[in-house]
Formats: C-alpha cells, sequence, structure tokens
C-alpha cells in the first residue's frame, strides 16, 4: 500500500543554512510516526514542506499523491494540522472557531461533540485569550481534527499540557491511528514516542540518523548501555576489570554507565551482591539516552 | 470526491466570523461609529467650524462619512488584518480548503457590511439633526455618492492591507490611526479646502480622503462633481490594492 506521506531527498535551505538535507521517511495510513530531534533539527522544517508552507529546494514532498503547494486544493481536504502555538482569533471562543472550520468541510464532526472529546465543553463560549496554555492546545486539535481528515499533522501536540491533558490528547490520536489515519507527529518527548509512535524518524542538524520502530531502536546498537543505580560508594574500575574491561563511567551521584548491552545486567548484579552493597537499579537505557547518543550529544 | 465545502458556503461562514469579530472590538467601534458620530453630533450643535454659509450638518455629513469610511476599511481593516497575522491566523487558515481570495473576499464583505450600518447611523444622525436643510439634492446624488463611497472604500482598504501585510501588527496599529488623524485633517471635514493657499489646496486634493469629501459634497450638495476628484479617488482605488497585493506576506 502507498504512503499517505512521501518525503524523498528533501532538502530545504535558508540562505546559506541548511536547515534540511536529504530527508526521507514515508507514513502509512493507520500508523503514526513520530519526528524526534532537538531544538532545531529542521522538524518543523520538514513538516511545514509537507503543509504547503515552504517549497522544497530539492526532492519531492507527496501527500496522497499530491504536491502539497502546486495541488494544494487535493491537499487541505483531508489534511489537518495542529501548529505550535497560535494560529486563532483571540476575541472568539472555542466554539465559533470549531463551528467556522467545520463548514470549511463537506462532512465534519459535529462541533460540540467534538469540543466535549477534547474536554473543552466548559470553556465552549470563553474568549481564546483567556484559555490556559493546555487548553488553547486542545483547542488547536479540535481545529486539526473537526474536518475528518485522514491525513494528520501535529508539531509538538502535547507541549504546555498538565498529566491529564496529555493522556487525552494520546487518546484521541490512537484513535486517529484505528480509523486508519496517517499521523505524523513532532515531539522531543521520549514517553509520548514510546507511547504511540509505530516508526521513529530521528532528525539532527537536518540529517535523519535513524528510522525505525521505537523497539527495534531499543534493541539496536545505539540502545548498547546499562545505568546502575546504587547509593553506595562504588569503585568504577574494579566493576570495569570484573565486567571484562568494558568502560563504566560515573554519570554524577550515585549513577554509573556501563558500555555493554543487556547481558552483562546478571553480572553486575552478583558483582554487587558479592561486596554487600545496596544496588537501587539496573536497566538498559531507554530511547532518550537512544537520542542523546544518535544526535551526537553524548558520547 | 471532494471532502471540502463549496467556495459560497467556506467564504460565508468565514465572512460571518470576521464581521462579528469586528463589531466585538471596543477600538473598531470606537473608530468605525463613536468618532464620526461623535464629530457629527458635536459640531452640528455647537456651531465653531468656518462651513461656508452653510448650515453645519449639511455641510458635516459628507466629511463623517468620510472619517467612518475611514475608521472601517483602513483602521478596522488593518489592525484587525495585522494581529491575525502576528497570530498566525493567516498561516493556519493556510492549510484549511478556504482559499486566500476567498478570505480577502470575507473580509471585504465584512466591512461593506459595516459601512452599510455606518452610512445608515450617520444618515439617521444627520436626518435627526434636521440634513438636509438647505440642500438641494439632486438626481442620482445618492448613486453618485455610493459609487465614490465604493472607490473610497478600495482605496482605503487597499492602504489598510498595505501595511498589514508588511509590518508588525503594533507598527500597523501605530501607523492606521496616524494615516486616519492625517487623512482626516486632510479631507475638508473641519473646513472648506478653498479656504487653503492655492500651492496646498492642490496637494491636499491629492489625498484620497479630500477628494472623496469633495465627491460627496458635490452629490449630496450643490458643488460640481469634478472629473479631476474622480480620478484622484480612482488611481487610488486601483493603485493601493496592486500595492497591497505586491506586498502582502501571509506570515
Amino acid at each position: 500500500m502507498d504512503d499517505a506521506i512521501r518525503v524523498e531527498g528533501l532538502v530545504k535551505r535558508y540562505g546559506d543554512v541548511v536547515a534540511v538535507d536529504g530527508v526521507s521517511f514515508g507514513v502509512r495510513a493507520g500508523t503514526v510516526l513520530a519526528l524526534l530531534g532537538p531544538n532545531g533539527a529542521g522538524k518543523t522544517t520538514t513538516v511545514e514542506c509537507i503543509e504547503g508552507y515552504r517549497t522544497p529546494d530539492r526532492g519531492l514532498v507527496r501527500v496522497h499523491g499530491y504536491d502539497p503547494v502546486a495541488e494544494r486544493e487535493h491537499v487541505v481536504a483531508r489534511l489537518g494540522v495542529m501548529l505550535q502555538g497560535g494560529g486563532t482569533w483571540r476575541g472568539a471562543s472555542p466554539r465559533e472557531l470549531v463551528r467556522l472550520f467545520a463548514r470549511f468541510y463537506a462532512d465534519p464532526h459535529d462541533p460540540d461533540e467534538l469540543l466535549a472529546r477534547v474536554g473543552l465543553s466548559a470553556r465552549a463560549q470563553a474568549r481564546v485569550r483567556t484559555l490556559s496554555g493546555g487548553e488553547q492546545q486542545r483547542l488547536s486539535l479540535a481545529l486539526a481534527l473537526v474536518g475528518r481528515p485522514d491525513v494528520v499533522i501535529l508539531d509538538e501536540p502535547t507541549a504546555g499540557m498538565d498529566a491529564r491533558a496529555r493522556r487525552l490528547v494520546w487518546q484521541l490520536i490512537e484513535e486517529l491511528r484505528e480509523h486508519g489515519a496517517a499521523v505524523l507527529l513532532t515531539t522531543h518527548l521520549t514517553d509520548e514516542v514510546e507511547r504511540l509512535a509505530d516508526r521513529v524518524a530521528i532528525i539532527d542538524r537536518g540529517r535523519l540518523v535513524a528510522l525505525d520502530d521505537p523497539a527495534a531502536l531499543l534493541a539496536g546498537p545505539a540502545a548498547d548501555r546499562v545505568r546502575v543505580l546504587s547509593p553506595a560508594d562504588v569503585d568504577a574500575g574494579a566493576l570495569a576489570r570484573a565486567l571484562g574491561g568494558v568502560p563504566v563511567v560515573a554519570e554524577g551521584r550515585g549513577r554509573w554507565l556501563v558500555h555493554a548491552g543487556p547481558e552483562v545486567i546478571p553480572a553486575v548484579t552478583a558483582w554487587f551482591a558479592a561486596r554487600g552493597l545496596p544496588l537501587s537499579g539496573v536497566a538498559s537505557v531507554g530511547l532518550d539516552d537512544v537520542l542523546l547518543r544518535l544526535t551526537g550529544e553524548d558520547p | 470526491m471532494s471532502r471540502a465545502a463549496p467556495p459560497r458556503a467556506r467564504l460565508q461562514a468565514q465572512a460571518t466570523l470576521e464581521l462579528r469579530l469586528l463589531l466585538r472590538n471596543g477600538e473598531n467601534l470606537l473608530v468605525a461609529f463613536g468618532i464620526p458620530a461623535g464629530l457629527l453630533v458635536l459640531f452640528a450643535l455647537v456651531d465653531v467650524l468656518p462651513t461656508a454659509d452653510q448650515p453645519p450638518v449639511d455641510f458635516l455629513l459628507p466629511g463623517v462619512l468620510v472619517a467612518a469610511t475611514m475608521g472601517s476599511a483602513l483602521v478596522a481593516l488593518a489592525i484587525s488584518t495585522g494581529f491575525d497575522r502576528d497570530y498566525l491566523v493567516l498561516k493556519r487558515l493556510g492549510t484549511t480548503p478556504l482559499r486566500r481570495r476567498e478570505l480577502v473576499a470575507a473580509k471585504i464583505g465584512a466591512i461593506l457590511a459595516v459601512q452599510v450600518i455606518q452610512v445608515a447611523l450617520m444618515v439617521g444622525i444627520a436626518v435627526a439633526l434636521g440634513w438636509p436643510v438647505a440642500l438641494p439634492l439632486r438626481p442620482l446624488g445618492g448613486a453618485a455618492a455610493v459609487a465614490a463611497l465604493a472607490l473610497g472604500t478600495a482605496a482605503f482598504a487597499g492602504i489598510g492591507l498595505a501595511l498589514a501585510g508588511r509590518l508588525r501588527a503594533t507598527l500597523t496599529l501605530a501607523l492606521a490611526n496616524t494615516l486616519f488623524v492625517l487623512l482626516l485633517g486632510g479631507s475638508g471635514l473641519f473646513f472648506p479646502l478653498d479656504a487653503l493657499p492655492a500651492g496646498v489646496r492642490a496637494v491636499v486634493g491629492l489625498l484620497p480622503s479630500a477628494a472623496l469629501v469633495e465627491l460627496l459634497r458635490g452629490a449630496l450638495g450643490p458643488a460640481p462633481l469634478l472629473l479631476t476628484d474622480w480620478g484622484v479617488l480612482a488611481v487610488w482605488a486601483l493603485g493601493a490594492p496592486a500595492v497591497a497585493a505586491r506586498v502582502f506576506r501571509w506570515e
């Protein structure tokens, strides 16, 4: 089956600065792809090329086979976009805005039901300027979804939300996937990726450094580290020798990073037990560490 | 299969909300209704203006209609569009089925609706103040007045959108209000332009506001309708929107 979103060899420059440098990926219907990377990595530029805001300098972007700039009208009718903040009249109410956007589409969701789904019923008549940051984000999500899009692009969808609102948004994104939408989200929250993403694309300085499913990334060479937590005064050199000479690096108070895969975990546990030292944690690293390693911020 | 609503439905929805937001904003109400109505009532009752031997309300109505037109087409449109741009509303609308030309048409439609209310209100107040006191209303004068107001709207909207389309909203706000005061001062609302020295009169006569006041004085009174005034206003009505279309940036 064809990808709903297809990006091939995308290059975008601003003057001398190369913001996106040859990125390729696809998003299939009924899947969620998370675009992950540090600030300034090129996530928003990539997304804005798919949304038709920017024309690529090189490469190709297609949404259901259409060019988002040249064939805009074919793309916008089935595209739902959530920008990073802004995008609404501050003197209007959520209900007015959702009703307006509903009237742009042939078969929209019921505006009041949608406001209830994103938890804004009680604030439906308030002025946008009086909404909290998290409430504005949820309004923005409602506006993205009101036209029943089958391609959804969410730029940092849970930024500024409390834990409850975040769960609500995650649930909505999972429902979108179940209904067959292709979802592309940018984020720098790795727990969001682990919960939602079928595939992760990691971008760093405009380049794609990984494209895989989260489990594969966590099983891959970039995750070949074990973190050890202990309140005791540990002799890192002795531990390293006991593990056959693999590096053991102190990370700060009570934290060490063993440069080896999960196969060393039993040996680590045994080493602590043999010396009667307390051990409060030993586990493979998570997506956070993988991201830092792949984006060159951690050796 | 199209998942977008038909163009007319989109335009109608957008124009309706634009109008509601315009009428909800206190500053817009002040500049579009409060100031022109206030000028009309104040100077009709307090006869301090050199009104060229005309009863004050007869002299004032054309200038007040121009003040109202500038208040909506220049000031309110510029400021609302400027803030739309700053708050990324225009950008956000860019990924919906609403097209740019529909958005522009919706804004113009909302402004025209405001102007219908403005004209009704100003003429209503003038009538309550005794208008027309001593005016020989000419046949087709009303049609000429509507034509002149339409050209004026195009000129002022063009100026407002040229500001809003390129500058930050706060700067647009300051400049639109300054232009409103300058164009109003040079419009002949407060005194007959012929009272000015010939050189100044010639320069001021090139302002769209002055040309429009002169045309309304002709359409709604004994003054002649001059071809030069139609010419000046037509140049602004074509030129300002053309400049706006060229300099406008959506984000």
